[in-house]
């Protein structure tokens, strides 16, 4: 089933914690996805959550040891650093430098995020991938999550994949660029703000007519399904984009 | 304006949720906005460089202040304008009051100034017996119901037409119910003409204070500013320390990111430079030109290399549009004078965080607002720092009320995070308990919020960490 390829570095993965905790078969759909394009993917086990969650709460030293953790499991090699979140993947590009701005470990920090690189992006930009669709006509929509937009900025790319299933059609939610209300902590430290913006974001889903809506980010499906399965809205389904291209190009 | 002491954010965020009118109106409202500002900075590439020279422009202001200040205050006076240094909140208002009581000036009309809400001038005048005209139209109406602004540059954006309509027809003389846009407008005209010509003095904001040449830029669409500026004989005009330009060739620029931030315009109708009182040959203009300078916790601000950021703000309130929780909740909830991603940085900083640091948990750090902000704030980065400040992790000495939500509980929690994701062991141990226990864990706290409106989560049989054995990919 594997081709690695002798000519290609291997890629390290980096699983984020919510696919350890809740989404393990989106996660191992995208390491199928890095492997179909020939690349061997190490995976080490002592991985576990980017530090985000602390980060954005107040309380940046233990943000900065979570961080620091993931630093050194992933030094023994000079392998890219795959992640299929864009939040999690701008948190350890975009903020671990900040994290340790003062801290004499700043240039082994920055080298580190220098490897980071979102799953779609790597996908597409990197690995060239070409899909053919072996999937029924469907109807889909896309949410971008906040970080995969302005942070990872990987979007183009992974819409550049969808756009290759060929018996996919993609409708654009209304409001793309509004956030579905997720925030991480946000969402239990102000949850009658963040239950209406995702009550909006359902209702902007709904309203293309779509039967999935899709996401590079596991935070943003967690609270979009969540939400829909309160409701009882039951004829759209919410789906990670690896697992989704993972299925529609296996039949 | 909601005092400190009765500041209850999550009430306040309650009751604005449930008035959908409100939801509407400020829907419709900043969708409107937000498509004028796309009008106009239609180019991402000329936007982003407009943006740069921006902010750079103001951290250069910032980087020398002082001196700025200094030959800033020179040229005022070398204009024949009066330069008053207000310390605190306190100060400015006394010194408008002494100026207004020294020329017996017993009525004044107002042009929009936001530094005037911050120090909330409006109330102390009016408790000091003067009579204060509001003459800005959202201003005019907002004062008629004895509201503050519920936005930076639209200040009456939370009513509709049908709720104007109903305010003017309740407290203006003469003026009947109608929702024709033309005569509500023309009654005000005139109502306010009357006031300009009565009033004893002037007060404005300032939007640049030019110090090549020591003029004061005010930015205006209704020409009330410069009714206010002009035909009173007393003109005061109020102006934080850091709303400097050092140069009249860096106006264009600023001038556009300003507009364009705002309104979504190229230009505004009006665009004042104030340079001193009227001169011996000219037949009109104001007598006296006074120059109040407030601080207020500025000179505190820009001491700290990353809160110091805040003071770039050019007051256009684009943050707030484009903010998916004003939105939602609108601007009196934050009980604040600045409302929105700017206020969320600025007045904790201003009024302590104890309890206005609660304002900074209204976001969900999307990165809407620094991808607007006509200078490059970093505002989610800022809103981090406020909340480390508030479980006091950060400097003690930048911000009142830091650590003030300092607590064992979520010391802890944090803590044993920590612990479950640095230590493999612990972290298996989470997994695992999660996989078989999590359906039971009992709906309360954290859980209990995320279920009001999402069902309960399904933790995996299968951590990825399993998965990844199991299905034999390379591990170490």
């Amino acid at each position: 089933m594997k081709k690695v390829s002798a000519a290609k570095t291997p890629v390290y993965f980096f699983g984020t914690c919510l696919a350890d905790m809740m989404y393990a078969d989106s996660a191992m759909a995208a390491i199928r996805l890095i492997e179909r394009e020939g690349y061997e993917v190490v995976y080490p086990m002592e991985q576990s959550c980017c530090g985000q969650p602390a980060y954005n709460s107040g309380f940046p030293d233990e943000a900065k040891a979570v961080a620091w953790k993931q630093v050194q499991i992933f030094a023994k090699h000079d392998y890219p650093i795959v992640v299929p979140s864009g939040s999690c993947a701008g948190m350890m590009k975009v903020h671990y430098p900040k994290l340790f701005k003062d801290s004499p470990d700043l240039f082994t920090v920055k080298r580190f995020s220098e490897r980071v690189v979102e799953l779609t992006t790597f996908l597409h930009q990197h690995a060239h991938a070409v899909y053919e669709d072996k999937g029924a006509p469907i109807k889909a929509t896309w949410h971008s999550s906040c970080h995969a937009m302005r942070e990872a900025n990987c979007i183009a790319d992974s819409k550049a994949l969808l756009s290759q299933l060929s018996n996919v059609e993609l409708i654009e939610l209304e409001r793309e660029r509004e956030c579905c209300g997720f925030g991480g902590t946000f969402s239990i430290k102000q949850p009658e703000i963040s239950g209406a913006m995702v009550s909006d974001k359902v209702a902007d889903v709904v309203s293309t007519g779509a039967s999935v809506v899709l996401s590079g980010d596991c935070g943003c499906l967690m609270n979009i399904t969540g939400h829909m399965e309160k409701e009882n809205i039951t004829d759209v389904k919410g789906q990670h984009i690896a697992e989704f291209i993972w299925e529609r190009i296996n039949g | 304006m909601a005092s400190n002491e009765k500041f209850n954010f999550a009430q306040s965020v309650a009751e604005a949720l449930a008035d959908s009118q409100l939801r509407a109106n400020f829907r419709f409202a900043t969708d409107t906005l937000i498509q004028r500002r796309g009008t106009v900075f239609a180019s991402p590439e000329e936007t982003n460089f407009l943006r740069d020279v921006g902010s750079s422009m103001k951290k250069d202001v910032l980087a020398n202040l002082p001196d700025l200040l200094e030959r800033f205050e020179a040229k005022c006076i070398k204009n024949g304008i009066v330069v008053h240094w207000a310390e605190t909140a306190k100060d400015a208002n006394e010194i408008i009051l002494s100026i207004l009581n020294e020329k017996s000036a017993k009525k004044v009309v107002k042009g929009k100034s936001m530094a005037s809400e911050e120090i909330h001038l409006n109330a102390y005048l009016e408790e000091h017996d003067k009579e204060v005209v509001e003459t800005d139209f959202g201003e005019f109406i907002i004062q008629l119901c004895n509201e503050p602004p519920s936005h930076i540059i639209v200040p009456a954006v939370h009513k509709n037409r049908k709720q104007i309509a109903e305010v003017l027809a309740e407290h203006v003389e003469g003026m009947e119910y109608t929702e024709d846009v033309d005569i509500m407008l023309e009654n005000v005209r005139n109502t306010l003409r009357e006031h300009f010509k009565t009033a004893d003095a002037g007060i404005s904001g300032v939007n640049f204070g030019i110090v090549e040449t020591g003029s004061l830029c005010l930015v205006e669409n209704e020409g009330n500013g410069r009714m206010c500026t002009t035909v009173p004989p007393l003109h005061i005009a109020l102006m934080g320390i850091e709303k400097l330009i050092e140069n009249v060739e860096d106006i264009p620029a600023i001038y556009r990111l300003l507009c364009g931030s705002a309104t979504g315009q190229r230009i505004t109708t009006y665009f004042n430079m104030i340079s001193g009182p009227r001169k011996k040959d000219e037949r009109d203009g104001p007598k006296e030109v006074h120059l109040v300078l407030l601080d207020n916790g500025r000179s505190r601000i820009m001491n700290d290399p990353q809160l110091g950021d805040v003071l770039k703000c050019i007051r256009c309130g684009t943050c707030l549009n484009h903010c998916p929780v004003f939105t939602r909740i609108g601007g009196h909830a934050y009980g604040s004078t600045y409302p929105g991603p700017i206020g969320e940085i600025l007045v904790p900083q201003l009024e302590g965080l104890n309890p206005k640091g609660a304002i900074a948990t209204a976001s969900s750090l999307c990165d809407a607002c620094s991808e607007a902000c006509p200078v490059r704030i970093p505002i989610p980065e800022i809103i981090r720092r406020m909340r480390d400040e508030s479980y006091g992790h950060g400097d003690p000495n930048s911000v009142a009320g830091y650590g003030y939500k300092k607590n064992c509980v979520e010391s802890m929690v944090w803590r044993g995070w920590k612990w479950s994701q640095t230590s493999p062991f612990m972290n298996k141990v989470m997994l695992k308990g999660l996989a078989l226990f999590g359906k039971w864990i009992p709906v309360v706290g954290p859980l209990k919020s995320w279920m009001s409106v999402r069902s309960k989560p399904t933790f995996g049989k299968n951590s990825l960490k399993d998965l990844v054995k199991k299905e034999g990919v390379r591990h170490e």
